[in-house]
């Protein structure tokens, strides 16, 4: 499989990353490279084998329902490039 | 002062404690061999003297009153892919410009309890995505291993005073440095760096694909990648988190093993952390391995592998054999899938954790004038080339339509080699022997690299199917190529079976020695 331009457009759409025509256009080539790599994937007979969800056979760990921690407004809003009052600050996004 | 930059820290130990040296001391030294061979080399992007000097002025206050912890007084470097509070954290990406946490990251607050300085924080490539170091927004790190080659020099009939010949004249054969810069490897480029030019006296790395050990081996330095869930991730900034592992890079086996012991722990805050209690790895270190069994995979003997990384392996193998052990040919069938698979598992994942750098609650923020178009123009702000191209590699393969074409195929494809593994080591071997890299240190901007991502991406081809399996690996020094730079060998453990590894890997550096890169910055 390939991409084209218009996909890669899309995929960095998706991937909430502007693209410029010519960052595009070098993109595509890049991932078209890669994708011809992994391309050899398709060769290897999966045929009852199931997709791994972990390399460790463990249970996971869950924690009891309680809170343990909190109160920390100030701390995180901290690196936020704009806050009031700890929100964090966005341009409008409801007219 | 530089003698106290090369103890190692099982000697810098042994004075603390003796009270020979004192942390105070031992600190200053590196704080000054930073200020000399940073500009040159890059390993560092900020150096936190204020805090290593109050650091060890507390260990040594407990030194003094005998109460030092493990590792009391010795002077760490950090990778900067680890949260340490209120310092610079950004794992190399300008998208995160001027992050300083409110918390310590799991692995580096062990360290601190006890006992270590931290001297600064590392380069790196950017998010750990890289294989050169060359990622990352700081600029690369230069590695202090240069190639040289054997050549005939003329001595200069030099005299002092009165006709006191000092040299008579003549030649020598000498080892002549060559000036071109070399990669330290990546992503933990800048520890490893530091650690081989006696910045810090061992560092903290992560290896997703092979980020501890293709440095280390570039580097001549000891690396070990641990089991998955040995060392707590919290706190550290997520690459890939089915395969992100922290661990240390050091001057030696032992050294290794000591940090190790001090960075892995069972974390409640890490739900994949394994709830095993952390064993002395420095006990391994001297014991025979006789009996042992030595598995040698066919399948990573690769097409257009260099004579030296051959014959270097063939070493490996002879000395395991003159400890003792028994060297049984193995297959992993699966092995050449491990990358592929790894360039669709990781991106994916990491498409995913790097959603979380929009602008608005950390980092760079581009303003714009609506929210999407703020994240847009903040991403592409913030992120650097090769980020970017994985971030859009993993929203392609998880991308409708195409979920089970990559992704599950890829996750299939990733039980198989964990299979290949567990056959193994079901039918009795004890460790495998496998060289480290496929090649020594290359060149800074390499054309060849810079043109092909794939080129790049190769460099991993024999470390990444430890993390796909989650097993434990260890690369460790084994001698120096006809340019005279450091190769390594690596050694893959049954998981949680990190003693082994110290075991194997210490009777490989006592037949190779150690490695120094020759002072020329």
């Amino acid at each position: 499989m390939s991409v084209d331009l218009q996909t890669v457009k899309r995929v960095a759409r998706l991937a909430r990353i502007a693209v410029s025509e010519e960052d595009a256009e070098r993109m595509t080539g890049e991932l078209n490279t890669i994708l011809g790599f992994v391309e050899q994937l398709n060769e290897v007979d999966v045929s009852g084998v199931e997709p791994m969800t972990s390399v460790t056979p463990m249970e996971m760990k869950k924690r009891e329902d309680i809170v343990t921690d909190g109160n920390k407004a100030a701390d995180i809003v901290a690196n936020a490039p704009a806050t009031e009052e700890n929100f964090f600050l966005v341009p409008k996004v409801v007219e | 002062m530089s003698e106290l930059t090369h103890l190692t820290i099982s000697q810098a130990r042994a004075k603390l404690r003796g009270k020979e040296i004192s942390a105070a001391e031992i600190t200053e030294a590196y704080l000054s061999a930073i200020e000399r061979a940073n500009p040159v080399l890059n390993a560092y992007i900020v150096v936190t003297g204020d805090k290593a000097r109050d650091m060890a002025k507390a260990s040594d206050a407990k030194l003094a009153k005998g109460e030092g912890g493990a590792l009391e007084g010795i002077p760490l470097g950090i990778k900067d892919l680890f949260g340490t509070e209120g310092v610079h954290t950004q794992a190399c990406s300008h998208v995160l410009d001027g992050f300083k946490p409110r918390y310590e990251s799991t692995v580096t607050a062990n360290l601190w309890a006890d006992g270590a300085v931290m001297l600064g924080k590392l380069n790196m490539d950017e998010f750990a995505m890289g294989s050169s170091n060359e990622t990352s927004y700081y600029g690369p790190v230069v590695n202090p291993w240069r190639r040289s080659r054997l050549d005939t020099v003329v001595m200069p009939t030099t005299h002092q005073g009165d006709g006191g010949f000092v040299s008579a004249g003549g030649t020598k054969t000498a080892r002549i440095l060559d000036n071109a810069q070399l990669v330290p490897g990546g992503s933990s480029g800048g520890s490893a760096s530091a650690v081989s030019a006696f910045l810090c006296a061992g560092a903290t790395a992560t290896d997703t694909g092979g980020s501890i050990r293709q440095p280390a081996a570039f580097t001549g330095t000891v690396g070990i990648k641990p089991t998955y869930g040995r060392c707590s991730r919290w706190g550290i900034v997520a690459f890939a988190s089915s395969l992100d592992q922290a661990g240390p890079i050091a001057r030696d086996v032992r050294d290794a093993a000591i940090l190790l012991k001090s960075m892995a722990s069972v974390d409640a805050k890490d739900t994949t952390s394994v709830d095993r209690p952390v064993p002395d790895y420095e006990a391994a270190i001297g014991k025979p391995i006789k009996g042992m069994k030595v598995g040698i995979p066919r399948e990573y003997r690769v097409d257009g592998m260099p004579e030296e990384i051959e014959a270097l392996w063939q070493k490996g193998i002879a000395w395991l054999k003159d400890a003792g052990a028994e060297i049984v040919d193995i297959s992993l069938p699966h092995t050449k899938y491990a990358l592929p698979a790894y360039y669709i598992v990781a991106p994916a994942e990491a498409s995913s954790n790097l959603a979380r750098y929009d602008g608005v609650r950390y980092g760079l923020r581009v303003p714009a004038k609506d929210i999407v178009d703020m994240y847009e123009k903040t991403r592409a702000a913030g992120f650097g080339r090769e980020v970017k191209r994985r971030i859009m590699i993993g929203t392609y393969v998880l991308s409708a339509g195409y979920y089970d074409a990559y992704y599950l195929q890829a996750q299939k494809v990733r039980n198989l080699i964990k299979r290949d593994f567990e056959t193994v080591f079901a039918a009795g071997v004890d460790v495998i022997l496998t060289p480290a890299t496929p090649s020594a240190a290359f060149g800074i901007a390499d054309e060849d690299m810079a043109a092909d991502p794939v080129k790049m991406y190769l460099n991993d081809i024999f470390t990444v199917t430890v993390n796909m399996a989650g097993l434990p690996g260890i690369a460790v020094p084994a001698g120096l190529d006809a340019k005279g730079l450091p190769l390594g060998l690596q050694l893959i453990g049954r998981p949680f079976d990190e003693e082994t590894l110290f075991q194997t890997a210490a009777v490989i550096e006592q037949a190779a020695g150690t490695f120094q890169p020759e002072k020329w910055w």
